[in-house]
């Protein structure tokens, strides 16, 4: 994905308001010089998210749109711009429409990537790279068959997990990393991410913080190790400065809340998107 | 011979294809320092002695298996009932709720969360966080407040605070979401101590093991009372711990039966139950792979049920492997069924049973031709005084 240095990702709910004004946001955002832009796709349970989030997300749901017209909404702007276009979302909502349709529909309506919260690198690859954590089943060491004979049989033919024969072939992933994340988590993280890797500048919900995280530095450290991906920092970030301190030690500054709240606060007026734009020029882009 | 495949669940927290950790990756770190530290007291024998010492002084263990001679002669079914009514709080919450505490305690956490629907796991959370002296939230959505007063009440009385939860349709599955995001907020200090067999791994495995001692008493009663198994399980199922809390002891006996029982609520549309099984199919809800109730979208739906504790879009991971290998069957009743199975209990027993177990006493007469002559065992997972306004309200309605 297009993301060099001083990379600005704004973040906008699709949908919020309403698509039609999510359209004309993200192509007045693309204009301001943001790098890539995640659209996020609402979810009824959005647990990584703080309230600004949610709400958004509520009243994007509240209109009832498909899966296939959030991917409309991005075929049509894919007509206008080169942004970077990714979405982040749950996993539900896209294992209902189908992963395979969604990475083949979905590129080919010129999505770039995706980031889904609560996918973990070892569901998607599988667990067998595990080396910390304890191997082997779980299961009480008493309970040696817990089965009845009859049900032991059908082992054999377990139905296969969401997973275990797909992984994205034409969207970029993107996962997440946290300041907690331990060493071994990080490179796995690294391994199943090929967009790029989205550092979580704190522990919490999105849109709480108040001060970056000053281990920051070292976990992108951490991550280089790893990988040559380009990292975005988000979860927080919402001025000027927060922005211009992101950008001393990784690519990308994600900013969420702090947009979507504008929107919120402004979804009455005429000319949102160029008002959304305003805001961005005016509050949490630096200018040299 | 060890057969490792049937060790449940895998290392990752895999029931089969179910189960398993969806989380976003800020909650990984308090849930692997869960693991670990569950893992740990599992096998310590220090641990455990003092878990069934606190079970059977404090929780009022073993509870009796209790044959229902009036129900079962009108059946013409041999009824025992395990009766986790006579739990400490009155119900088998309890045996979770101490489970967690002992370990949260064990791990230096000075604060409990919970989540609560009815209530009722709720003032179990309160109940041993006054024993431990642990600081306890407990978030229940704002509807759940408003229908369950009295339960609001008892747990201030605890000493808990009870956080309302605004958002999405303000009942049990937001106050999970809420928890969830407290608990990534404050994990140094905090353990989220969840209510059912349900959420990432461990805890549908550790849930599990605290009330899997509901079977191994069970089991050893009727071998005591009746000289062999029963023919068949009956238990409800919402999140699903007091039913895998009765059935796992048991899944070794291939002769014993097993139904778990979910919420039919008023109707078959979306909406109007919470039958996961009959109206749902497999997806993602707080950190789980398992059987969910879905719009044609992926959002989850809203439930319905007379029984706040059966209200939940989703079931435990391995209730649905369990299923998947026809193990385990599962029914629904419907909110009128489960309060005329309230009132013949209450009257023919003296038992007023919580409407949650009143599913399994509905589904056992509705079903009893199945039954004739075999022995049945019931979980009979909570009293029902919490439950006595609802019915009260629903009686004048008619």
């Amino acid at each position: 994905m297009k993301l060099g240095k001083r990379s600005f990702i704004p973040f906008v709910t699709a949908g919020h308001p309403d698509l039609e004004s999510t359209e004309k946001i993200v192509l007045a955002l693309a204009q301001t010089g943001a790098s890539v832009i995640e659209v996020g796709i609402p979810f009824s349970d959005p647990v990584a998210d703080g309230p600004t989030i949610q709400l958004s997300s509520f009243v994007a749901l509240s209109h009832g749109y498909r899966f296939s017209d959030y991917i409309q909404m991005i075929e049509r702007v894919r007509s206008e711009t080169d942004v970077g276009l990714i979405f982040m979302t749950y996993l539900n909502p896209v294992l209902n429409y189908g992963l395979e349709k969604l990475d083949r529909e979905a590129a080919a309506a010129g999505l770039d990537g995706i980031l889904i919260s609560d996918l973990t690198p070892e569901e998607y690859l599988g667990g067998d790279t595990t080396t910390d954590g304890l191997k082997g089943p779980q299961g009480r060491s008493e309970d040696l068959e817990p089965l009845g004979a009859e049900t032991s049989r059908s082992f054999g033919s377990e139905l296969p997990g969401p997973f275990d024969s797909f992984a994205f072939q034409r969207l970029e992933t993107v996962f997440l990393v946290a300041p907690t994340s331990t060493e071994d988590r990080v490179r796995r993280i690294c391994d199943a991410s090929t967009g790029f890797i989205y550092l979580v500048a704190r522990t919490g919900v999105t849109g709480k913080q108040t001060q970056i995280d000053r281990s920051l530095p070292a976990v992108v450290g951490q991550i280089r190790k790893f990988t040559d991906l380009p990292v975005a920092v988000g979860f927080g970030i919402r001025s000027k400065s927060d922005v211009e301190q992101v950008w001393e030690f990784a690519e990308g500054a994600v900013v969420g809340s702090a947009i979507v709240d504008f929107i919120e606060r402004n979804k009455e007026c005429i000319d949102l998107a160029g008002r959304v734009a305003g805001f961005v020029n005016d509050t949490l882009l630096p200018r040299f | 011979m060890v057969n490792r495949k049937t060790l449940l669940p895998d290392a990752e927290g895999h029931f089969g294809r179910f189960g398993g950790r969806f989380i976003p990756e800020t909650l990984m770190a308090p849930i692997q320092e869960l693991e670990a530290a569950y893992l740990q007291v599992r096998d310590d024998s220090q641990f455990q002695k003092e878990l069934e010492e606190r079970l059977r002084q404090y929780a009022g263990r073993p509870t009796p298996l209790f044959l229902a001679e009036r129900l079962s002669d009108s059946l013409g079914v041999r009824v025992y009932l395990k009766r986790e009514d006579l739990c400490h709080t009155g119900a088998h919450k309890i045996n979770n709720a101490l489970g967690q505490a002992l370990l949260a305690k064990r791990m230096g956490k000075k604060r409990i969360i919970a989540e609560t629907g009815a209530g009722q796991h709720g003032v179990a959370t309160a109940t041993v966080c006054a024993l431990l002296d642990l600081d306890c939230e407990v978030y229940m959505g704002t509807e759940d407040t408003k229908r369950q007063a009295l339960n609001v009440f008892r747990m201030e009385l605890l000493g808990a605070k009870v956080v309302p939860v605004d958002s999405g349709s303000q009942t049990l599955k937001d106050a999970i979401n809420e928890a969830m995001r407290d608990w990534v907020t404050n994990v140094e200090d905090t353990h989220y101590l969840l209510g059912s067999v349900l959420g990432p791994h461990p805890y549908p495995m550790m849930v599990r093991d605290f009330q899997s001692v509901i079977g191994r008493e069970a089991r050893r009663q009727i071998l005591e009372l009746e000289g062999e198994l029963p023919q068949t399980l009956i238990a409800c199922v919402g999140g699903g711990s007091n039913s895998i809390g009765l059935f796992y002891e048991f899944l070794e006996d291939a002769s014993v039966g097993m139904i778990g029982v979910e919420a039919g609520g008023f109707g078959k549309q979306l909406g109007q139950h919470a039958a996961r099984f009959e109206g749902g199919g497999p997806g993602v809800l707080h950190g789980t792979f398992s059987f969910v109730l879905q719009d044609e979208n992926g959002q989850i739906a809203s439930t319905h049920s007379v029984s706040a504790g059966l209200d939940y879009p989703s079931i435990g991971p391995e209730h649905a492997y369990l299923r998947e290998h026809g193990r385990v069957r599962y029914a629904s009743v419907t909110d009128d069924e489960a309060l005329e199975a309230f009132h013949v209990l209450s009257e023919v027993e003296g038992i007023i049973p919580a409407l949650e177990s009143a599913h399994a006493i509905a589904y056992l007469i509705r079903e009893k031709a199945l039954f004739s002559g075999k022995t049945v065992v019931v979980n009979l997972s909570g009293r029902g005084d919490k439950d006595v306004e609802t019915v009260q309200g629903r009686d004048r309605e008619k």
